[in-house]
Formats: C-alpha cells, sequence, structure tokens
C-alpha cells in the first residue's frame, strides 16, 4: 500500500471542531459534509486537494471532540495520508478504525514544505520527499493495527475473527 | 507488578491478574455510550457488518442531547434514526426529549454508571465519569459500533502522571479552576494517551460536582482518563443511585506514574482560558477592560446543581449588565426542576438571564447562542478552540461559574469584587 500527491501543511493542535465544524453535524453524509472539510482554517482546501494528497501537521493534530465524522471528511476528500508529529487519541483510534492510513514522524512533519510532492510506502513506513529528494522513516504500525488496516476497518477485523 | 488505579480496572476486564502500560488488551464493557451526532454514524457501522442484536440491552446508552428538541430538519432526522434503533434494540438507558439531560451530567445522576466499571463512549467527554472512580473514556462512532455488537473494546494500557491534591480551595473556586490551571500549565497534549489520577488529602475538601467537573476536561490535556479514588463521598452519592453494585478499586502504593504533579488546592485563584485553546490561562484578576457580549453557563462540565447554585448566588442581588445575553442550562431535567423548585429559576429570569431545558447546544456551536462575527462569550463549557461557538472571528473565553456569572454582572473581563 502507498499513496503519493502534493502536501497540505498545518500548524500544532488541529482541533476536529475547524476539520468539521458542528455546525454541519447536523447530517452523518460524508460526501456532504467532506464540502466543509477543514473550511474554518483554510477554505482553499477543498478546492484543491486530488485524490492521494497528503497533509502534514504538528503537535496533537485532531485534538477535541470524538466525531469520527473528522477522519471520515478527511479520507472521503481524497486525502491519502496524514503526517503529524503525534495525533491526539480519539483521532488516532478513528483515523484507523475507518482505514486512513495516519504516521507519526516529526522529522518528516517538520521538514516537508506546503505543496511538496511526497510519497509514502506504509508497508516500509518510509516518507519520501520527491521535490527534494529527502527521505523519512515512520514508526510502523504495531501488528494488532496492521490487521485492523487490511482487515479495512474494525469491524470488518471482528467479522474475520469469528470465521 | 504494581498497577495504577486504571491499570487495575482495565486487568480485571480483561480477565487479567495484572497489565502493564503499553500492553494491548481487549476488555469488558460495562456500558457503551453514544448521542445524538455519534450514534447514526455507529448504527450505520453496526448495520454494514450485519450485526443482528446488540450484545446487551441494558449496557447501552443512547442519550439525545446534541440538538434537542431538534433544531431543525436534518437534526430530526438524526434523532429519528436514534430513536428507532433504540425501540428496535429494546435498549433499556434510551433518553429522549423530557428524560433527557446532557449525557456526562445524565448519567452519573441516574446511576447507570459507577465506581469499577470500565466504560465507553462516543463522545470525547465520556472521561467525566472517572469521578466515580471508573475507567471511562471517549472513543468514535466505530468503536461505539463494534462495542455494541460485542461488548468488548481493545486498549492500550495507559501509563499515568499522578496530580497530588493538598489544601482546600478558596470559597471563590471550584474544580473548573482546578482543571484549568492543570491544563494551562501541563498543555493540551500534556497528558497524551495518559491516566491522569487524582489523589492526596486534597481529594476529600472537593465536592463531587468539582470531580465531575476536573475529570470532564481531563481529554483538554489529552488524557485517555481522569480518575479520582472512591471515598465516602463518593459512596454516599452512588447510593440509591447506581443500578449495579460499585466495585472500588485502589492504587497500588508503589504504583509506577510517569511524574507526580503536587497541587495546593488553597493556591489556586480563579482561573480563564483565552482564545483559542484551553491551556491559554491567564488568572481572570489580570484580565481587564475585554467587553464581552454571551455568557453561557451550563454543558457536561458546569451544568450540574452546584453550579446553578453558584449562578444563582451571584444573581439573586444583581442584574445582567446591559448589551450582555447570559444563557443558563441546567444539565439534566432534575437539575432544571431542582432549579424551578428552589426558586433559582425565577431569580434567573429577573436578573435578566435566559433559561433553556437541557442541551450541548451553544457549547459546540450547534444553536441557543451562536456568535455573530468579532462577538465575544465567557463560557463554562470545555473548550475555545477557532468557530467553537460560532463565527471563526468569535472568542470564547473558558471559565468556572462564579467567575462567568460575575462577567454577565460587569459585562466585561474583569476582576469581580463581592459587594
Amino acid at each position: 500500500m502507498n499513496t503519493q500527491g502534493k502536501t497540505f501543511k498545518y500548524p500544532d493542535n488541529v482541533d476536529t471542531d475547524v476539520i468539521i465544524p458542528a455546525r454541519y453535524l447536523n447530517s452523518s453524509d460524508a460526501n456532504e459534509l467532506a464540502a466543509h472539510c477543514m473550511e474554518d482554517i483554510d477554505t482553499e482546501f477543498v478546492k484543491k486537494v486530488s485524490k492521494g494528497d497528503i497533509m502534514v501537521a504538528g503537535w496533537n493534530f485532531g485534538c477535541g471532540s470524538s466525531r469520527e465524522h473528522a477522519p471520515l471528511v478527511i479520507k472521503t476528500c481524497g486525502t491519502g495520508c496524514i503526517i503529524a508529529k503525534s495525533f491526539a487519541r480519539i483521532f488516532y483510534r478513528n483515523a484507523i478504525n475507518i482505514g486512513l492510513p495516519i504516521l507519526e514522524c516529526k522529522e518528516a512533519a517538520e521538514e516537508i514544505e506546503h505543496g511538496d510532492e511526497v510519497y509514502v510506502d506504509f508497508d516500509t513506513g518510509v516518507i519520501t520527499d520527491v521535490t527534494t529528494g529527502k527521505s523519512y522513516r515512520a514508526q510502523p504500525f504495531p501488528p494488532f493495527i496492521q490487521n485492523i488496516i487490511r482487515c479495512g476497518g474494525l469491524l470488518a477485523s471482528l467479522k474475520e475473527e469469528q470465521k | 507488578m504494581a498497577m495504577t488505579m486504571t491499570q487495575k480496572i482495565l486487568a480485571e476486564h480483561a480477565g487479567l491478574e495484572e497489565v502493564s502500560a503499553g500492553q494491548l488488551i481487549n476488555a469488558r464493557l460495562d456500558i457503551v455510550l453514544g448521542n445524538d451526532i455519534t450514534t447514526p454514524v455507529a448504527i450505520n457501522e453496526f448495520k454494514k457488518a450485519g450485526v443482528e442484536r446488540v450484545f446487551d440491552r441494558d449496557k447501552v446508552a443512547i442519550v439525545l442531547d446534541h440538538f434537542v428538541p431538534n433544531k431543525d430538519i436534518k437534526s430530526a432526522t438524526q434523532s429519528k434514526v436514534c430513536r428507532e434503533f433504540a425501540c428496535e434494540h429494546c435498549i433499556s438507558h434510551f433518553y429522549d426529549v423530557g428524560k433527557m439531560g446532557i449525557e456526562h451530567a445524565l448519567l452519573p445522576e441516574q446511576g447507570v454508571v459507577t465506581a469499577g466499571d470500565c466504560i465507553i463512549g462516543a463522545d470525547s467527554h465520556t472521561c467525566t465519569y472517572g469521578a466515580l472512580g471508573a475507567f471511562s473514556t471517549g472513543v468514535g462512532s466505530t468503536d461505539m459500533a463494534a462495542g455494541m455488537a460485542t461488548g468488548m473494546a481493545w486498549f492500550k494500557v495507559p501509563s499515568a502522571i499522578r496530580f497530588e491534591l493538598v489544601g482546600a480551595l478558596p470559597s471563590n473556586c471550584s474544580g473548573k479552576d482546578v482543571i484549568l490551571s492543570i491544563i494551562g500549565e501541563i498543555g493540551v497534549d500534556g497528558a497524551l494517551y495518559k491516566s491522569m489520577e487524582f489523589t492526596g488529602e486534597g481529594v476529600s475538601s472537593l465536592s463531587m460536582d468539582d470531580r465531575f467537573c476536573i475529570c470532564n476536561m481531563a481529554v483538554e490535556a489529552g488524557a485517555k482518563n481522569g480518575i479520582f479514588p472512591v471515598d465516602q463521598k463518593t459512596v454516599e452519592y452512588m447510593q440509591g443511585r447506581s443500578e449495579r453494585t460499585p466495585k472500588i478499586f485502589e492504587a497500588d502504593a508503589d504504583a509506577e506514574y510517569e511524574k507526580t504533579i503536587r497541587i495546593d488546592l488553597s493556591k489556586i485563584v480563579p482561573t480563564v482560558a483565552c482564545p483559542h485553546l484551553p491551556e491559554n490561562t491567564r488568572p481572570a484578576s489580570e484580565l481587564h477592560g475585554i467587553k464581552i457580549d454571551q455568557v453561557v453557563i451550563g454543558s457536561c462540565t458546569n451544568g450540574r446543581l452546584e453550579d446553578m447554585e453558584t449562578a444563582y448566588n451571584v444573581l439573586k442581588v444583581r442584574t445582567v449588565a446591559q448589551g450582555v445575553r447570559c444563557i443558563i442550562i441546567p444539565a439534566t431535567m432534575q437539575i432544571l426542576r431542582e432549579c424551578v423548585e428552589r426558586g433559582w429559576y425565577t431569580a434567573f429570569i429577573d436578573a435578566g438571564a435566559v433559561v433553556s431545558t437541557p442541551t450541548c447546544g451553544p457549547c459546540l456551536g450547534g444553536y441557543m447562542g451562536i456568535l455573530a462575527e468579532g462577538e465575544r462569550c465567557v463560557a463554562t463549557t470545555n473548550r475555545n478552540f477557532v468557530g467553537r461557538m460560532g463565527h471563526t472571528a468569535s472568542e470564547v473565553y473558558l471559565a468556572s461559574p462564579h467567575t462567568a456569572a460575575a462577567r454577565a454582572v460587569a459585562g466585561y473581563i474583569t476582576e469581580f469584587k463581592e459587594d
């Protein structure tokens, strides 16, 4: 599994209220909600994002509310991966549970610039900044989590176990 | 091996003699919770997975609290999805309009959660129930769906930070000032993935409402859970409420903590978190001349009876300043009823405030007090992120009920002199 695309760079403590504002949460339709992804801090994101693109952020990405709509809208927009210095714990869980790959890598999150072309190999955890030619290595997922992602999400993995 | 209080509860629910930080476990759940925003997504996942029945109809709680009575057609549709699911699965803890309250005030009040429980909730403030001596944490909708299907959830056993409380709070401070001070000190990711375990002789001086408020905002420091030991006050609170027998766990004396932070409660001052992060704290006395447009007293953080009493004590002989909208939201129907019976409701109206039935409404920018561009609010809620309560160019200052009520009277964020 891999993804390649241009990057959108964000600061520390990006919270789920700016990823998908609660004023839209009277709906749980992912496509409808995805039109508002990031709009409170970046109105350009939904206009410019293409399939496979990558978000790069600082510490504590996804802090705040437990709304699973947050990783869901990021994934629905076509985002292939998020690289951050760290993730808030509920967001981390939710991203894995819905099958949105996320990687913690401080060096990559610091050095990769907005708009760089980046290639990520999820099997090895290697992140390559194609624009600068520099590579980084992220912590791979533990086997338990790899299994959830391989099955396509938490419920699919539970189904698999029951077979 | 020595364990923290959280680790002991998790070990028991995983059927293990012991667990250690970092270990992945599968734990049995006592309650699986969802609300009107997160449950529809969970129901969708539950159905997609082809599950026919919930694991135990008595161990699922669904509370309609974010957008009810419904604010528009879409939110009404979401509530309807929850209502039909609850009916189909005969969910015993389903709370609709008339019975509902803000989930994290309601479940302890109704005795649905109790000491020693292992609880997940598709709402980040599920960590509130740690005040009862339970392990309780927020998750997403997919975890809720899996929990409803299997009665189990996976966890990575957390390490812990110990907060050793000594002394007693000054009369103008409450649990909110304690937790805001802590978040100001350790930051919004200061306890990321960890337990915040509150211990020490100072615990006994804190009321249950203080403890609920402190645990409620553990997530604002990134924590997995916050937890208090069970003492006489906890036991008294649970008596006559708990549906199940409480089970008391205690941390081992030699349990390992990543660090210990000592908090002298007598040194706590009224504290305000300035926009746009809960860690941007300042003593309320240092903030001068900032004009405010709105005050909100309520939410899962501060909508409990003591919070209402505090607001009443400030507002009973004063009036809300010209140009300020003061919105008071008791967190449950029982609290609302108490406000009526004790004459506080009338006093709030006489002071120029407005009182709503229970709802999360304004806290998350849903309805019932949305801010326009450039407006400023002092709120007893839990988050002050960009756009949290309305326009992206509005501002939220987080404070205790005492500080908030005082600011409603003053019209400014300024020091409040008792007169």
